[in-house]
């Protein structure tokens, strides 16, 4: 079976034009694979370009070389150079990304984030209301919340309600960025749970947890990106 | 895919000997916002005048794709049949209000003419649709019969997006709608904007100089700078990972919020 995710030699620096065209090495020759009922953990300190590798699966960051294959149905989609229009639809249907943090809508309430999140997914809008609703109430996120805009809630708040937006809908290929970071113990076991049952249907995980519980509770495999450190340009 | 919606092909334009836009590539096509930005004097506007058939261009095209299915050149298009498309297929959100709505004629009369113009003559429907469209973007019954002159800033952009809308088209260009309005008042017209964008499957170009604008509202993004796209791309890798140095500069130069 071909993987739901594939690193191809992938190399990543930033070019800082206003300091001079200082080159930033992030990663070089990345070669990894996320096949479906996988969670693969990134591993390495913080800098070695984990949540960039991330990234660059998503389309957020561009590649100096390499290829990202994305598998969406029989096809693969090389996310380096895919048109922007076909990036989208992927990260539609196929793809999920989940940070650290809660890029915040003006005036949306929590559950109607969800719920759209779910629809824009795919999903019915009775199904996403109904799935909106199991995944705030597993989340403990309290009701008397859920037609509040997110803006004025706590930061574990708010992450509840990310993680919710991102879980809803079923796209083969999860990227979690640390999305326990905020969480207390009893929030970050409902996760684990979470991605256990995205696992058992099938998806794949592609993932950055540095809470080693949570880590050890979700992960089938770790990959050290410190091997993928490049040689400091000159 | 599908072809695009409109599309524009070496567009240039100068004024004088400075050239306002040059040799601009662009496609959008439906459901699709896209973003152009840059800062003023860029030939944001001048771009935005070119596509809607305002200004003419020195050289290069700007082809649509019409209702029947046929895609035109606008050029070839007749100034009557030009203006037809401008009042019914698409739509035009300008910066100063005064330039797209009718100052002294009602809220109501504002919506109301852009149907009479495709040939409604009903009083009863036309002033039933004009309530129903104030109050898709939140203005109150009772304001119908005000003109806008009587309007606040967030109030009149608002009565613009009713008027363009009413017609049922298919493009709207947006000149920096959101400029001027005090930040409350600008979220609350970026997420109406957003939800109706995406719930009518509308191509969307709205030219703006806030990067925060474009990142929440647009799919793609186009930079210009001195009249030309220096970068293009999915709005947020070209805000997250800009490649070309003005890009960087644009884009570190923004406060945090």
């Amino acid at each position: 079976m071909t993987a739901l995710l594939t690193f191809q030699d992938v190399a990543k620096s930033f070019t800082l034009h206003l300091r001079g065209g200082v080159v930033l090495p992030v990663v070089d020759g990345v070669s990894l694979s996320v096949a479906a009922g996988e969670c693969v953990v990134l591993g390495g300190p913080s800098g070695a370009g984990k949540s960039s590798l991330l990234k660059m699966a998503y389309g957020n960051y561009r590649c100096d070389a390499g290829a990202i294959l994305v598998r969406d149905g029989d096809a693969a989609v090389d996310m380096v150079r895919a048109d922007p229009r076909v990036v989208l639809s992927l990260r539609t249907r196929v793809i999920a990304y989940v940070s650290q943090f809660l890029r915040v809508i003006p005036r949306v309430s929590a559950f109607d984030v969800v719920e759209a999140a779910g629809r824009e997914g795919g999903l019915d809008a009775a199904t996403a209301r109904a799935r909106g609703k199991d995944l705030l109430a597993r989340l403990n996120l309290p009701e008397r919340l859920w037609s509040l805009p997110p803006a004025t809630f706590s930061g574990g708040e708010q992450q509840r309600v990310n993680i919710a937006r991102g879980l809803i809908a079923d796209r083969p290929l999860l990227l979690l960025d640390e999305p326990t970071a905020s969480l207390d113990a009893r929030n970050r076991a409902v996760v684990a749970e979470l991605v256990r049952e995205k696992l058992a249907a099938g998806a794949g995980v592609l993932g950055i947890f540095h809470d080693s519980e949570m880590r050890d509770a979700v992960a089938t495999r770790v990959v050290d990106v410190t091997r993928f450190a490049q040689a400091r340009a000159a | 895919m599908s072809a695009p919606l409109l599309s524009a092909h070496g567009l240039s334009k100068a004024y004088g000997n400075r050239l306002a836009c040059a040799g601009i590539d662009l496609d959008v096509t439906e459901g699709e916002v896209l973003a152009i930005v840059g800062e003023s004097g860029s030939g944001k506007s001048t771009l935005l005048s070119l596509l809607a058939g305002e200004l003419a261009p020195d050289s290069g095209h700007v082809r649509y794709r019409m209702r029947d299915g046929q895609t035109q050149d606008l050029a070839d298009l007749g100034p009557a049949e030009l203006r037809r498309l401008m009042r019914t297929d698409w739509g035009f959100v300008r910066q100063d209000a005064r330039q797209g709505l009718r100052m002294a004629v009602s809220a109501g009369g504002n919506v109301g003419e852009r149907l009479m113009g495709m040939g409604e003559r009903h009083y009863g429907r036309i002033r039933g649709q004009a309530l129903d469209w104030l109050g898709r973007v939140e203005i109150e019954a009772g304001r119908v019969d005000d003109p806008p002159s009587q309007f606040s800033g967030g109030m009149r952009q608002r009565l613009q997006i009713a008027r363009n809308l009413v017609t049922g088209p298919r493009l709207v260009l947006m000149d920096e709608p959101t400029s001027g309005l005090d930040v409350s008042v600008q979220a609350r017209l970026l997420d109406l904007i957003r939800r109706l964008s995406a719930e009518l499957g509308l191509a969307v170009i709205i030219v703006t100089h806030d990067l925060a604008v474009a990142r929440l509202l647009s799919h793609r993004i186009a930079v210009m700078r001195a009249g030309r796209v220096i970068e293009t791309g999915l709005t947020d890798q070209v805000l997250d990972d800009p490649e070309h140095a003005y890009t960087q500069l644009l884009v570190s130069s923004v406060l945090a919020a």
